[in-house]
């Protein structure tokens, strides 16, 4: 199938020739001016209780992650975290709308969407532990490696639902990205692929309110982030990324529509980074704690919380059962971070190539070499006097 | 911290201990005092001080026009100073790390490069591009590349590292100096690297392109530059056990590449080996062997050899310390120097 036979691509091709159409009605592409919101309005009582009581245990879960994952930055068992607390609604709803089929393609503060994924939570550090570049399979879990490099994963995002559609595969790719991240040029150049070719794809911005530190306003003169999807051709929706409901709700919709064939959305979830960039970051050389305290008081959890007890489907015992749930899993993962992973150092050479070179098989033997007669370049207290 | 630091030092007229980190930071603010056109830019440059800090208080003391936290978008950043400097600014542009340097590769080669020969001379570009480089931090993938070799690769481009605190200070500002742009590459490693050392009265630096004799020696030169020079006295020092007596140049940079020293140093001991961590195929160390030889040939009593990081991706940072040439890798080298012994 050419991408001209694919079902609603025509429509998308000037016809005839001089006939350029402004588009008559832009309104439908355009985001609300305000966030869209479940918790605490009347859209709440339609939402499906088990659905929210999920929510409610993954975000407690993914919280209790991001702090056990930053105390294990203090121990020096992992190199770095780019916590996502006060981001969980983000991390777990991008994670719940996805089928098995469907791909994620995570930047790299995205561990969290990852984890709730399915994905083992120690493999989901393995980068960030410093051991390997990608401790999974990205074909077997449907998730792309975690993403440093800024936007670079988002033409990713595109190729792959593009290419499914061409195989007749029912597949939708949500890729995520920060909001500094939507001033590189791999994001104009994502969303216009996506959109030229209906490609189904939905990008998801958290909009936590810094790259590292600078605020949003020295990143973009646009209204919002959503906004810049009208430009593409495609709908942007402007959501409470906090209210975990509403960014269900708004990814679930849009994912809906990649699956139908419609195309492409930018959805810009509106959220705030309560901890530093990372663990080696000072937040306070560019914020004050009075912004991050106004905050707190809209945590995703609280929210879902006020609501679930609210409706009287969360008591204590509820809360304590899930909470007892995310220590056990704490405990497990501050278990098996504490065992130092089996390293290979000859696993250097294992794969750069599908076939070692002539070159690489010399540097292994080397190498082997080196370890076999004792170096003490190789010791773990040489490398600390290394640095 | 840098700006409150040197202060102290200037003070009292002294010399001081201070960082890399802090004497880039000074010449940076030096630069801008002396010369109204240099401005500097880049990702978080501004009130955060750049993640190294090496911008710190720029801001402040100049303002958000002359020191300006861009949007996040390297090939923009870069683009921008082209623009820039065409209505005759002097930009000095940070990039946070060398991996995320790669998206304005279009502009460094295509227009940063090229733009004088294009015009005819007509439109030099005075741009320095400050990188971040190398590994040896324990930073995560894309946090550790060696570019030098795509740099040196460009012609149009002058490739500087700095290797001591004096060449930190002194480099940076020839390279803002310079009508030709300049990608400045600071080893990341040394950035917390300390001497004495004086903003009152820096060291007077020779122009972009001279390289320097960091310890004199007779058996054999071992020809390195930035983050590899700690490691290369290292390895003459431990040498001296064994009888060598290693003489070390440091080239500060690789474009342009001073033939001169280096072919005179090699004559003298008649060996060589060329140290550095970025990949060596295809990397500095084979451009420098071949230069070598063609100048030195009657004067070589062995190969020129290379010790260089493997050809992989720079690995993960609990496997970094297998790929880091470190002082055993260069002693075997110099070991192997002993080309007529063996065969
Ligand atoms: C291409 C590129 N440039 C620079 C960086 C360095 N860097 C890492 S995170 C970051 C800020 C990212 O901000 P944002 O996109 O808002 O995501 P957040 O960290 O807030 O999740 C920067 C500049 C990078 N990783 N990639």
């Amino acid at each position: 199938m050419t991408v001209q036979e694919l079902p609603g691509a025509a429509a998308y091709r000037p016809t005839p020739p001089p006939a350029w159409k402004p588009l008559t009605d832009p309104a439908p592409l355009l985001p609300d001016p305000e966030p869209y919101r479940v918790l605490g309005t009347d859209a709440a009582a339609g939402t499906d209780p088990e659905l929210l009581l999920r929510l409610y245990a993954e975000l407690v879960r993914g919280r209790r992650y991001n702090a056990q994952a930053t105390a294990l930055t203090k121990q020096g068992r992992l190199a770095v975290y780019p916590s996502s607390t006060g981001q969980e609604a983000c991390e777990i709803a991008a994670a719940l709308v996805l089928e098995d089929r469907d791909w994620l393609f995570p930047s790299y503060r995205d561990t969290l969407a990852a984890v709730a994924r399915g994905l083992d939570p120690v493999e989901a550090l393995t980068l960030l532990r410093g051991d390997r570049h990608t401790g999974y399979d990205p074909r077997e879990h449907r998730i792309a490696p975690l993403c440093t490099p800024l936007a670079t994963q988002l033409p990713h995002a595109v190729g792959l639902a593009h290419a499914a559609r061409l195989k007749g595969d029912d597949v939708v790719a949500l890729a995520m990205v920060g909001d500094g991240g939507t001033s590189e040029g791999d994001f104009h150049e994502a969303l216009n692929f996506a959109a030229v070719w209906r490609a189904p794809v939905v990008f998801l911005v958290q909009n936590n309110g810094f790259a590292i530190s600078v605020p949003l306003a020295k990143q973009t003169a646009a209204p919002s982030l959503a906004h810049k999807a009208v430009g593409y051709g495609m709908p942007g929706r402007l959501v409470d990324g906090n209210d975990a409901a509403a960014v269900h709700q708004v990814l679930s919709e849009a994912v809906a529509r990649a699956r139908r064939g419609e195309g492409p959305t930018l959805v810009e979830a509106v959220t705030y980074r309560m901890e530093a960039h990372t663990n080696a970051d000072d937040a306070t050389r560019y914020r004050g704690d009075s912004e991050v305290e106004a905050w707190r008081a809209h945590d995703p959890i609280r929210l879902l919380e006020r609501e679930l007890t609210g409706r009287g489907l969360l008591d204590e015992d509820g809360i304590g059962t899930v909470h007892e749930a995310a220590e056990r899993m704490a405990e497990a993962l501050r278990e098996q971070m504490n065992a130092d992973p089996a390293l290979d150092p000859m696993d250097l050479f294992s794969h750069v190539y599908e076939e070692q070179t002539g070159q690489l098989r010399e540097q292994a033997a080397r190498l082997r070499a080196e370890l076999d007669a004792g170096n003490g370049a190789h010791d773990e207290s040489g490398a600390e006097e290394g640095r | 911290m840098t700006t409150a630091a040197v202060t102290a030092g200037e003070r009292t007229g002294r010399a001081r201990p201070a960082t890399m980190a802090q004497a880039l930071g000074r010449a940076l603010r030096d630069a801008m005092a002396e010369d109204p056109t240099v401005h500097v830019l880049g990702e978080d440059v501004g009130t955060l001080g750049g993640v190294f800090r090496v911008t710190d208080g720029l801001a402040k003391e100049f303002g958000e026009d002359r020191c300006t936290d861009t949007p996040l978008a390297e090939a923009g950043i870069l683009g921008a100073a082209v623009g820039m400097a065409m209505y005759g600014l002097r930009p000095v542009v940070e990039m946070q790390f060398d991996a995320f340097a790669y998206p304005a590769f279009e502009q460094l080669v295509s227009h940063v490069a090229k733009m004088r020969n294009r015009t005819g001379g007509a439109m030099p570009l005075p741009i320095t591009v400050r990188v971040p480089y190398g590994g040896g931090i324990g930073g995560v993938e894309h946090h550790s590349d060696s570019s030098e070799a795509y740099y040196m690769a460009t012609p149009g481009l002058h490739v500087v590292m700095p290797a001591t605190v004096d060449d930190a200070y002194g480099l940076l500002r020839e390279s803002i100096a310079s009508d030709d742009p300049v990608v400045f590459l600071e080893p990341k490693r040394l950035y917390w690297s300390k001497a004495d050392w004086s903003p009152a009265a820096p060291a007077p630096v020779e122009p972009i392109g001279r390289a320097v004799v960091r310890r004199p020696g007779r058996s054999a030169t071992l020809i390195t530059y930035g983050p590899s020079l700690p490691v290369c006295l290292e390895a003459a020092e431990a040498a001296t056990a064994e009888g060598w007596d290693l003489e070390v140049v440091d080239l500060r940079s690789l474009v342009p590449f001073d033939d001169e020293t280096v072919a005179a140093s090699v004559r003298r001991t008649g060996r060589a080996v060329v140290v550095h961590e970025s990949s060596g195929f295809g990397g500095p160390g084979g451009e420098i062997a071949a230069r070598i030889t063609e100048q030195c040939f009657h004067h070589l009593e062995a190969p020129v050899l290379r010790v260089a990081g493997f050809d992989i991706p720079y690995p993960p940072p609990m496997q970094e310390r297998h790929h880091l040439p470190g002082v055993d890798r260069v002693l075997d080298a110099v070991a192997r120097l002993q080309w007529e012994a063996e065969s």
